[in-house]
């Protein structure tokens, strides 16, 4: 029961209009936009129970503090946890690695292991490993992309020995579309004795995710790219490996005993949720996951593949159009180029049609070098994106691109 | 309407640039990238008795940041450093509403950027980097 007539009613902001035109958002890579259902659950939060959770001995602290730990079990429910005891909110994708590379990093890398990571990466999980490597003396190695834009799996198995203590990998490329096959990977980071990270926050909101399946030891996801709000993201571990772990940061709620010189802590996952957590913005996850959950995330694959696929053929007619990754199995992004337009003009000129599409390096300047270009531009779909919409993306696509070469054509 | 900002001055400044290369042994050379967007601009010049004798620019972009590194390389050629620094201080307070731009030059053809402020550091991107060029000496 996927109707995405009926998904489309569900989301206010795409009555939005842009300059008279209808927004056509393409930009959900970036991040989502949200069902009214959410937004709702936000306004009846604040509205209804909104108390600080967990300590409070008052009806609305119970209220909330049921609210965001229900919360939590829909998150591990969703991500296929086996229970709660592992999965823990965070900020979002950056700060759910942050957190791994800080509290598992500077505690059991040293000097000579090694954090196998990919050519592919989003700078949130390569940045906080280059941190942790200077701090630490570990070396970054990095499995190489091959040119249909996929995971070089060889480059990987030579890649990994005795020294590699961590593999970290993005599950779905925000910029090539690629599903990288992070099972696979979790098998072979096993072997060689090291924990497997994924970063998942193109994949969680656009495909059915099983950690457990997956084999991961870590995963990681933000909330408002699945149609969640901005500020909550979460990472599932596993409990041994986090019980193994340093606290991250510190503060209220992570502890059990407070001293003046030392404090003990608190409980999984409480050990790692300092201070005031977005409560609101994790009840509204909530909802978001209900949402999707109510869709059925394999519908929600099947509908962004189908849409990807067709992107990628109607784009594909553009002469002299670049698109990058491989020719199938994708998801449902398109990054690519024109040959006379920048990226940059091109979204600027698509704005104006109401067309709201990505430019620039999406964060992953190492795979732009590799890929050898300075930016791209790139149309991101979400389950409520349409064929109609791709088919305004290329025309206003065509329309940029013979703007530009009237000038072309004109005298200096 | 927005292709207002794709003047018939800045698309011909884009795809023919003015002064576009590089300058061997410049006394000047400062390379700049928007990290927002990847932009990247090199200024090169050449200073002989306190004069900017020779400028080029050379880089990769979008249309506004190639267009204004054309016109900058025309408004700085010859200037004094003094001069070309007080130019770029105008320049960059133009794009932020506190100057007016002047009626009768190419530059005029940048105002209609100050409306899309995530754009304004394209535009200002190789006048800073020659400002840092100049402070650097």
């Amino acid at each position: 029961m996927y109707g995405v007539e009926e998904i489309r009613r569900d989301f206010p902001i795409l009555d939005r209009r842009i300059d008279g035109n209808r927004l056509i958002y393409l930009d959900n890579a970036a991040t989502s936009q949200k069902p009214r259902q959410v937004i709702r659950a936000l306004t009846e939060y604040y509205e209804r129970h909104n108390a600080n959770i967990h300590r409070g001995v008052h009806r609305l602290a119970e209220e909330a503090t049921a609210a965001y730990e229900e919360a939590r079990q829909k998150g591990a429910r969703f991500l296929g946890a086996p229970d709660t005891t592992g999965l823990i909110f965070t900020r979002g994708t950056t700060e759910s690695i942050n957190l791994v590379a800080y509290a598992w990093g500077r505690k059991f890398l040293g000097e000579g292991d090694e954090v196998l990571l990919t050519e592919a990466e989003h700078h949130s999980n390569l940045v906080p490993w280059q941190l942790t490597a200077r701090a630490t003396g570990a070396k970054l190695r990095f499995v190489p992309i091959l040119e249909d834009g996929t995971l070089d799996l060889e480059g990987a198995e030579r890649l990994m020995g005795a020294r590699t203590k961590l593999v970290g990998c993005i599950h779905a490329s925000n910029v090539l579309a690629t599903i990288n096959p992070v099972e696979r990977l979790a098998e072979l980071a096993h072997d060689a004795g090291a924990l497997m990270l994924v970063d998942g926050a193109q994949s969680a909101p656009h495909l059915p995710v099983d950690v457990q399946a997956l084999g991961c030891d870590f995963f990681a996801c933000s909330g408002h790219k699945m149609l969640g709000p901005t500020g909550v993201g979460a990472l599932w571990g596993r409990p041994e490996i986090l019980e193994e772990m340093g606290p991250f940061l510190g503060g209220g709620e992570m502890i059990r005993e407070v001293h003046l010189d030392h404090s003990t802590y608190n409980d999984l996952p409480y050990k790692f949720e300092a201070g005031t957590m977005n409560i609101a913005q994790a009840v509204g996850l909530g909802a978001a996951v209900d949402y999707l959950g109510e869709r059925g995330m394999e519908n929600v694959r099947e509908h962004e593949k189908q849409l990807g696929e067709y992107a990628f053929r109607r784009l594909s007619e553009i002469e002299g159009i670049e698109i990058y990754g491989p020719k199938k199995d994708r998801t449902g992004l398109v990054s690519f180029s024109l040959p006379e337009v920048h990226p940059h003009d091109l979204s600027q000129l698509l704005d104006e049609e109401g067309i709201a599409i990505r430019s620039g390096h999406h964060c992953a300047q190492p795979l732009m070098r590799r890929l050898g270009v300075a930016a791209t531009a790139r149309a991101s779909f979400h389950l409520y994106n349409t064929e109609e919409e791709v088919d305004a993306l290329v025309d206003a696509l065509v329309r940029a691109r013979e703007f530009f070469g009237a000038f072309s054509g004109a005298k200096p | 309407m927005m292709r207002e900002l794709y003047t018939q001055v800045i698309m011909d400044h884009y795809q023919r640039p003015r002064n576009r290369g590089e300058l061997e042994r410049a006394d000047l050379e400062e390379h700049l990238l928007n990290p927002l967007c990847g932009d990247e601009v090199t200024v090169y010049a050449n200073l002989s008795g306190g004069k900017v004798a020779d400028v080029k620019f050379d880089g990769r972009g979008c249309s506004i940041s190639q267009a204004s590194a054309s016109m900058m390389t025309e408004r700085l050629m010859g200037k004094s450093c003094e001069e070309a620094e007080a130019e770029i201080g105008r320049f960059k307070d133009m794009m932020v509403g506190k100057e007016g731009f002047p009626e009768t030059d190419d530059l005029a053809a940048l105002k209609g950027v100050i409306k899309y402020p995530s754009r304004i550091k394209c535009a200002t991107l190789a006048w800073t980097a020659f400002q840092l060029g100049l402070e650097g000496r």
